[in-house]
């Protein structure tokens, strides 16, 4: 099993949302994270989906979103190299005695304080899988009162260099 | 000129060639059957809207072209979900128009209201909600075209109320361009060569063909590929008909009810050829030990069936009578004096050898009517030629194996979904597409109660579809499975108590007959086959006789229970 991002072109029509989710749902196959806009192309909307499965299963959830009529594209970046990115919105416990630690984590890892409150702090953070895990572990110990996520949008990176 | 929603629909159905639809009126669809006597198109009203999708389904299947389906929003639409789900597993080209409440009142929980668009999304090809009245016409063309090409399926259109009586200028598009939508039809020259070398190299290969290959209406080019180049041909439940069931390479349906010959050929062939077949568990058994020894090419227009449930060596994306046409070509071209017949002569007779070691058979007694004693009567009295429609369970499995299908579009079953009550209504949707033709149900008295309300249609209409009963008085193909498997604890299949099935033809104004003695089976099946109205032939057979062979759920094809 493996996590695999699907970028994922559709026609913006009424419940085409739905027709991916549910075809997720029907044929059960997992969604990790799902995220939709809308593109630069009128008419045309954005799914980064995030899955999780064995070549064979990938395979068939790549074969059965194309084959939904409303579906333009789709890629799996999981074989290119991609940047991806997630924003998260994180509300941690801050007392006084904890503030300036915590401060100094958020420089670390150059995120942005957006909210403070006598002993709250909102905090946002944008990066990959990796670097979004290494904050929340480290912020845990504080106490995470909520927490938001975009869940991952990603794109094929211009040039495709073999490491 | 402007015309109302419900004209510019009936224009659309004109335009497309529909003669008839089937259908059951109520509020919601109200303005379209208040123009339907001023269009060509004709309207059959069943009594239950399953009725109606059946009979739009068995139409499709009997002549190839697009079934149409009329009914109105909430109940008329959910009660469609059964018959639409059965032509989604059976890739049937369906259109079914179903009527919204006005656009104001969605989703409103307004009277006979129900959001049919999300019910159907798991079980259409694709569907449709028409929110303006500027995009009905070409929303129509849509799902004509949709419902047809690739691979075929149900698309449903639904229509608010008001979109009807709205008025716009009618105008129906020539093309259809869907930037998302391009099904592959053409195979891939490469792939080509590849089978036809795999062909040359193969000393036991094995054609194993499914509905696929009648959809494509490739029937010719298979028949052509079997017999030219020698090859033994298996079928699916759906592929009957495509291939010559009289052939002498024919071996007959392989998997769960498959022949002896059939599985044990799948077994032991060196190359499989799947054409228009999607390895469906009653087909493949226990997965991991089907056809153990081939190299299995896989050609399907549809991608996701392609190593779906078994891994593939060499896929072929491609409409089936395109495939098939181009391997006869490349076949042709590149090896024009190959001797096929020599090539694979010991294999085929080792493989009519298993037929004649294990024919299908049965223990025919002359104290009580076998059931498929009476399928191989219906065979020889019709020389086979008729449409069979079936219901579902042991009935279906006994017209599948005892009667042989010469031509496609002749077998009318309900084989992904399996769903009860589909023959009879499907037989009268093949009855009005054909009415010169003799279109039989051949039924169980289980399966026959669930769309039995149809007899009413069949009479009005005139469509003298005859149904034969095989009644065991059981819900015969459970009852055989807690016989085998469950220790013979018969919950709730007995159904002993039935209605007077002679009484019942007669009181809807059609005609009875009933058989308990096997010496009348053949007279009364000739007599019943010229009654000019539609028919019911209740034939009281063997109650606890089983289908075999069987291969039990999961287990290899080899393992089969023979008689």
């Amino acid at each position: 099993m493996s996590k695999h991002t699907l970028s994922v072109m559709v026609e913006n029509e009424p419940g085409v949302l739905s027709r991916v989710a549910g075809l997720f749902s029907g044929r059960g196959f997992n969604i990790y994270s799902l995220n939709v806009a809308p593109t630069l192309e009128k008419g045309v909307s954005l799914m980064t989906i995030v899955a999780e499965g064995d070549e064979a299963i990938v395979e068939q959830i790549v074969k059965q979103l194309r084959k939904l009529i409303p579906t333009v594209k789709v890629k799996d970046l999981t074989q290119l190299s991609s940047v991806d990115r997630e924003m998260v919105l994180l509300k941690v416990n801050a007392e006084d005695s904890k503030r300036a630690e915590i401060l100094r984590i958020v420089d670390i890892f150059r995120c942005k304080v957006v909210d403070v409150s006598v002993d709250e702090l909102i905090i946002e953070v944008t990066g990959d899988q990796g670097k979004i895990g290494a904050l929340i572990n480290l912020l845990t110990r504080f106490g995470i009162k909520e927490i938001a996520r975009t869940g991952n949008v990603a794109m094929k990176r211009s040039m495709q260099i073999d490491l | 000129m402007k015309l109302t929603g419900a004209q510019i629909l009936l224009k659309c159905l004109e335009m497309e060639g529909v003669d008839v639809m089937f259908g059951f009126p109520g509020g919601a669809v109200i303005d379209i059957f208040d123009e339907i006597p001023k269009s060509s198109v004709e309207h059959i009203l069943v009594r239950h809207e399953q009725g109606a999708i059946h009979a739009a389904d068995g139409y499709a299947r009997a002549t190839g072209h697009v079934g149409v389906c009329l009914v109105t929003s909430g109940p008329g639409a959910t009660n469609t979900v059964t018959g639409i789900a059965t032509a989604y597993a059976d890739s049937i080209p369906v259109v079914i128009f179903t009527g919204q409440v006005p656009r104001a009142l969605i989703g409103n929980d307004a009277f006979q209201e129900v959001d049919i668009v999300g019910i159907t999304r798991p079980c259409t090809k694709h569907n449709y909600l028409v929110q303006d009245i500027e995009d009905l016409a070409s929303t129509v063309k849509q799902a004509f075209y949709l419902a047809r090409s690739g691979r075929p399926g149900p698309v449903l259109v639904d229509l608010p109320k008001d979109i009807q009586q709205q008025l716009a200028e009618f105008h129906y598009p020539e093309d259809v361009s869907m930037r998302s939508y391009k099904p592959t039809k053409k195979p891939h020259v490469g792939q080509i060569r590849k089978v036809v070398k795999l062909l040359k190299n193969a000393k036991r290969p094995l054609i194993y063909s499914g509905g696929g290959v009648i959809t494509s209406g490739g029937h010719d080019e298979l028949t052509w590929l079997g017999q030219t180049l020698n090859i033994p041909v298996t079928s699916t439940l759906m592929g009957l008909g495509a291939f010559p069931g009289d052939d002498d390479l024919f071996l007959g349906m392989l998997g769960m009810h498959g022949t002896y010959a059939a599985n044990m050929a799948v077994n032991n062939c060196d190359l499989l050829l799947a054409v228009g077949a999607r390895f469906d568990d009653r087909v493949t058994g226990k997965v991991d030990t089907f056809a153990p020894n081939a190299t299995i090419v896989h050609v399907d227009v549809d991608p996701t069936s392609i190593q779906k449930n078994v891994s593939v060596h060499v896929p072929l994306v491609a409409d089936c009578k395109s495939a098939l046409a181009a391997l006869q070509k490349e076949t042709e071209v590149s090896l024009g004096d190959f001797d096929w017949k020599a090539s694979y002569g010991d294999w085929v007779s080792k493989v009519q050898g298993w037929a004649a070691e294990h024919p299908l058979t049965y223990n025919d007694d002359e104290t009580s009517i076998k059931p498929q004693y009476v399928v191989e009567k219906i065979y020889e009295i019709t020389e086979g030629d008729a449409i069979i429609a079936t219901e579902v369970g042991q009935n279906q499995m006994w017209a599948a194996q005892f009667y042989k299908y010469k031509k496609p579009n002749t077998l009318l079953t309900s084989g992904g979904l399996g769903t009860m009550g589909y023959g009879f209504p499907a037989a009268l949707g093949a009855q009005r597409a054909f009415p010169d033709k003799l279109v039989i149900d051949v039924a169980g008295d289980g399966s026959i109660q669930m769309c039995i309300q149809e007899m009413m249609t069949a009479v009005c209409n005139k469509l003298p579809v005859k149904i034969i009963i095989l009644n065991n008085g059981y819900l015969g193909m459970v009852r055989q499975w807690q016989e085998l498997f469950y220790e013979k604890n018969y919950c709730s299949t007995c159904m002993d108590a039935q209605p007077d099935f002679v009484k019942l033809a007669e009181a809807y104004g059609a005609a009875g007959f009933r058989v308990t003695e096997k010496k009348d089976v053949e007279s009364t099946l000739r007599e019943a086959f010229k009654v000019d109205k539609p028919v019911i032939v209740d034939i009281r057979v063997e109650r606890e006789e089983n289908v075999y062979p069987m291969v039990p759920a999961g287990a290899s094809l080899t393992e089969m229970l023979l008689v």
